[in-house]
């Protein structure tokens, strides 16, 4: 059952060849028998997945069954979840028992999705390797010394492995994106608004948005379908209907014009993932799709910017764990100011501590117009460039990272080089905009992702477009040995 | 040397929405702690606020009463500081991009002098809850029933002489957010209160010498107090040689001093920007002009139609519309009666004094607008006299009726049947034959003045009912 897609699920669930609960106990075995090798999750809720699998049963005997009635999923554990542990990955939130729902868990519970439990991720999602959670580092199925990408590690490596069909990841500056290409699965970011952002832990507010990671372009469409929408709880969420993604999955692609940013496939781009992106662009162009190049002159200064306004936007919104209404609270304070140092010196650690130190300087008197206000400006040139590229093109495509999974612990000592794992995804997040990564050919074994980028609220033209290479390939059909 | 003293006010005037400015909790006040909490005052990780349009439209309805520029599009900032009773570490608030901007009001000196007073803005912001230091033996305990109430501040230019025109100006301010509607005024409460910026320099120095920030000042009687001691303070010290720093300063209402509370060099560095959660505040002509079919009259306005449709005095119509609960008390009692005069009057006087000597708002009066029109009716309609009605006044401040009642109950109806005052006429004059005797042999002209013993001794006998015009008439007929 877990090498079928959520549409081939539903329809077994639908047809009776196996009931919601049956599917609950066999992908919960499957995380008992082989996550101890990936430590993709942080909590497992059966009990609770269970009894919303018997309801979504009574649900399809009743002929009140949606596409995802009774379909297992889980959740980032960013998004507050009633009742349950919310950790955020930190040891700050380590005894967090949410006293309400994420928006986006309401609305997938109300589809009748059934949450086996919360997935492993970098700290206050900060990180692109997954070794920054309070939980311990998430391994790579396909190879287990490797990292699985950040910071929804646990979500992707959870989807490769086959423990659970669909899982939500949030994506600040590629969290989405990068893990889902160095697992080896589809893993999509919206633009920003188009989900709700209330109950997801803020990192950076202007740049974080939820998004599903699922095997297949198809899946994404129905979960994206149910997660997208406005919500009066999000003044930032978009006002605007939620397209029918799955309805829009089967188009042509002839004559679809596809750019090819000339700043990203420079002569400096790893040969093998140039090959494999190749691959990809030549398979849009075997069914009639029409390439052109286009410029992004100002993507280069993404990574900085984006180094400048994440880190100070959640130098801010960080400030409530202060050990007074909830989180971890130090032992015996002396006072209140022993209080704040201890209680926050001892629940982040390293990585969130740098970036709310860089946020913190950011934002300093005298500082503000050198870093935060110029960073705001190259957002706003950043965005010019993909209008004008979108006046040539219809989507954009790139890597979406510039290598493949790295050994774990490699780049534990150098922040930059970490950093510059997002390089070809943070200026999506920077202009506000959609984009996919889907699997493209394996280079030494190890996936690649070939990413798509559209123009605002145009998810529908990305799940297109991806879904046509995934019926015409089996790149996304790879299983890592073992799972 | 001679000395000037420079003040500007920063007011804080609670908004009187029902819910907060980024939730849906109540902003009651006086709940048990903690119960108007929801999880966003809480701050609790993942919540966003959500702009209550009602206060949006509070603070435009302020812009437009002072004449200020109201911004087509204004930005909401976060001010970052940590403090228990903040809970998300950062308080809301608005910073470059205000919605109101420059403005001005007019203050009445003593002299009768008119003096313009610049609002330099006024902005949008969350009040934070409160730490309560006592009865929790050593430890602090925190009610966020107030995290989040709105707030709109009201920076004024530093264009006070002293603290008389500083209290013209806070009371001014204080009138026009009342009129509004849009801040119930209450300062004991916390819904109004000022921050003063006090500094001094030697008479026609241009520049602005070192300012105080003086907090914590919940009366008007304090707001001059506190300024008073502190110009001393400063005054003194700089003839001592001494420096003013710039610094906050508490007033204590107890010793009538202010004090130290912190310094410039330990201020925070608030690092201000703009709030990612929240979109600009976008006021469009369609806004602007719903807000200006939903105004008020304000004092100035409502001053004026007094005189000219009711045709009070300019003494008059500035006490009833002091407060817009006085100029609403009056016009309801006014409209009752049909006799504005006679309602300006009482509203004036008899409830004014009382009121007065009890140290009441006129909103609290035990005798309303209703009640007292009761009672003025009874004086149109000859039921009672002027004097009488005095007393009934008296008994229905403590509450023992309304004026129908107590004229019914006391039997204080006026006597108008004039055979029965002519009976108490006649036992007057037959029980005063020396006086009646002296009447009819005095001066014509003095005889006016005589009248008055047989009018009072018929009055008398009547406890007071008698139509004092009835008695005269009667009393001159059979006397002259």
């Amino acid at each position: 059952m877990h090498e079928k897609t959520i549409a081939e699920l539903s329809a077994g669930l639908a047809a009776g060849d196996y009931s919601s609960v049956e599917l609950t106990s066999h992908f919960l075995e499957r995380i008992e028998q082989l996550d101890a090798r990936l430590n993709s999750f942080i909590t497992l809720t059966p009990e609770l997945a269970l009894e919303q699998a018997r309801a979504a049963d009574q649900r399809i005997a009743a002929g009140d069954a949606g596409a995802l009635t009774g379909i297992p999923m889980a959740h980032k554990d960013i998004f507050c979840t009633l009742g349950v542990r919310t950790s955020c990955g930190s040891r700050m939130l380590e005894n967090f028992i949410s006293p309400y729902d994420a928006t986006v868990v309401s609305k997938l519970a109300e589809a009748g999705m059934v949450m086996l439990g919360k997935t492993n991720m970098d700290e206050f999602a900060m990180g692109s390797s997954n070794e920054t959670s309070h939980f311990g580092p998430v391994r790579n199925p396909w190879d287990v010394e490797r990292v699985p990408g950040g910071s929804s590690g646990g979500s992707a490596a959870a989807v490769a492995a086959r423990l659970v069909p669909a899982v939500t990841g949030t994506d600040t500056g590629g969290s989405i994106r990068q893990p889902a290409a160095l697992t080896g699965i589809t893993g999509l970011k919206p633009t920003y608004g188009r989900c709700s952002r209330y109950g997801m832990i803020a990192f950076a507010s202007s740049l974080d948005q939820a998004g599903p990671m699922t095997r297949t372009a198809e899946d994404a469409a129905l979960i994206l379908g149910a997660m997208a929408g406005f919500d009066p709880r999000d003044s930032t969420s978009a006002e605007r209907p939620v397209d029918d993604y799955a309805a829009a999955l089967d188009q042509p692609v002839s004559g679809l014009r596809v750019g090819v940013v000339r700043e990203f496939m420079h002569g400096d781009l790893d040969a093998g993932i140039a090959a494999s992106v190749e691959a990809a662009i030549a398979e849009l162009q075997r069914q009639g799709a029409e390439v052109v190049e286009v410029s992004l002159p100002n993507a280069h200064l993404s990574v900085p910017a984006y180094y400048v306004v994440a880190p100070a936007e959640c130098s801010s919104n960080l400030s409530r764990f202060d050990g007074v209404r909830f989180g971890h609270r130090c032992e015996d304070p002396k006072d209140l100011e022993d209080l704040y140092k201890r209680s926050r010196s001892e629940g982040f650690s390293s990585e969130v501590k740098r970036r709310i130190m860089i946020g913190t300087y950011a934002l300093s008197a005298g500082y503000y117009d050198a870093y935060y206000l110029k960073a705001q400006q190259i957002r706003q040139l950043i965005a010019e460039d993909f209008r004008r590229a979108f006046a040539d093109c219809d989507v954009i495509v790139a890597p979406t990272t510039p290598g493949t999974a790295f050994p774990l612990g490699e780049k534990g000592d150098d922040p930059v080089s970490m950093y510059l794992q997002d390089i070809f995804t943070i200026a999506v997040n920077l202009a506000g905009l959609p984009a996919i990564s889907i699997p493209a050919p394996a280079v030494n074994g190890l996936p690649v992702g070939f990413q798509i980028i559209g123009d605002q609220f145009q998810e529908g033209r990305l799940l297109n477009v991806a879904h046509r290479i995934q019926i015409e390939t089996d790149w996304h059909q790879q299983v890592p040995e073992g799972f | 040397m001679q000395w000037e003293t420079v003040i500007g006010l920063e007011i804080h005037t609670q908004l009187a929405t029902h819910s907060k400015i980024f939730s849906g909790s109540s902003t009651a006040f006086g709940a048990e702690p903690n119960t108007q909490a929801n999880l966003v005052d809480l701050g609790m990780p993942g919540v966003l606020p959500v702009l209550n349009r009602k206060a949006v439209e509070y603070a435009v309805r302020f812009g437009r009463a002072i004449d200020a520029h109201v911004a087509e599009r204004s930005v909401f900032a976060r001010k970052n500081y940590f403090y228990p009773d903040l809970p998300k570490g950062y308080q809301i608030s608005q910073f470059e991009l205000p919605i109101v901007g420059k403005g001005c009001v007019e203050i009445v000196l003593e002299d009768g002098e008119v003096k313009t007073v610049g609002v330099t803005r006024a902005h949008l912001e969350e009040d934070a809850g409160k730490s309560l230091h006592e009865d929790f033996h050593g430890m602090t305990g925190i009610d966020l029933n107030r995290a989040g109430t709105p707030l709109l501040e009201i920076v004024s230019e530093p264009d006070m002489r002293s603290a008389r025109e500083a209290i013209a100006y806070a009371r001014k301010i204080h009138q026009i957010v009342t009129y509004l509607g849009i801040c119930d005024g209450n300062m004991q409460e916390g819904s109004f209160r000022c921050d003063a910026n006090v500094s001094v320099r030697p008479k026609g120095q241009a520049e602005f010498g070192t300012r105080a920030e003086l907090k914590n000042i919940n009366s008007f009687r304090f707001l001059e107090r506190a300024i008073n001691y502190e110009v001393e303070r400063q005054i003194e010290l700089i003839e001592d040689g001494g420096k003013v720093v710039q610094e906050t300063r508490l007033y204590d209402a107890n010793r009538d001093e202010t004090r130290s509370m912190r310094s410039k060099e330990e201020a925070n560095d608030y690092r201000y920007f703009p709030d990612p959660d929240l979109l600009p505040v976008v006021i469009d002509q369609a806004f602007m002009d719903a807000v200006s079919a939903d105004m008020p009259e304000l004092p100035d306005a409502r001053r004026t139609r007094f005189q000219e449709a009711f045709g009070l005095s300019a003494y008059d119509a500035n006490g009833l519309t002091a407060t817009r609960a006085t100029a609403d008390y009056f016009e309801a009692v006014s409209a009752a009666t049909g006799d504005a005069k006679l309602a300006a009057n009482w509203v004036m006087g008899e409830l004014a004094a009382a009121l007065n000597k009890e140290g009441l708002e006129i909103e609290r009066s035990p005798v309303d607008a209703a009640a007292l029109a009761g009672l003025l009716l009874r004086i149109r309609d000859n039921t009672i006299s002027g004097k009488i009605a005095k007393q009934v006044f008296e008994a229905m401040w403590s509450g023992q009726g309304s004026a129908d009642e107590l004229i019914e109950a006391k039997g204080l109806k006026q006597i108008t049947d004039s055979g029965a005052i002519e009976a108490l006429v006649d036992e007057v004059l037959a029980a005063n034959p020396e006086q009646v005797e002296n009447y009819r042999n005095a001066d014509p002209a003095k005889r006016p003045k005589m009248i008055g013993f047989f009018v009072g001794q018929v009055m008398k006998k009547s406890q007071g009912k008698a139509n004092p015009q009835q008695v005269n008439e009667l009393l001159r007929g059979k006397l002259d």
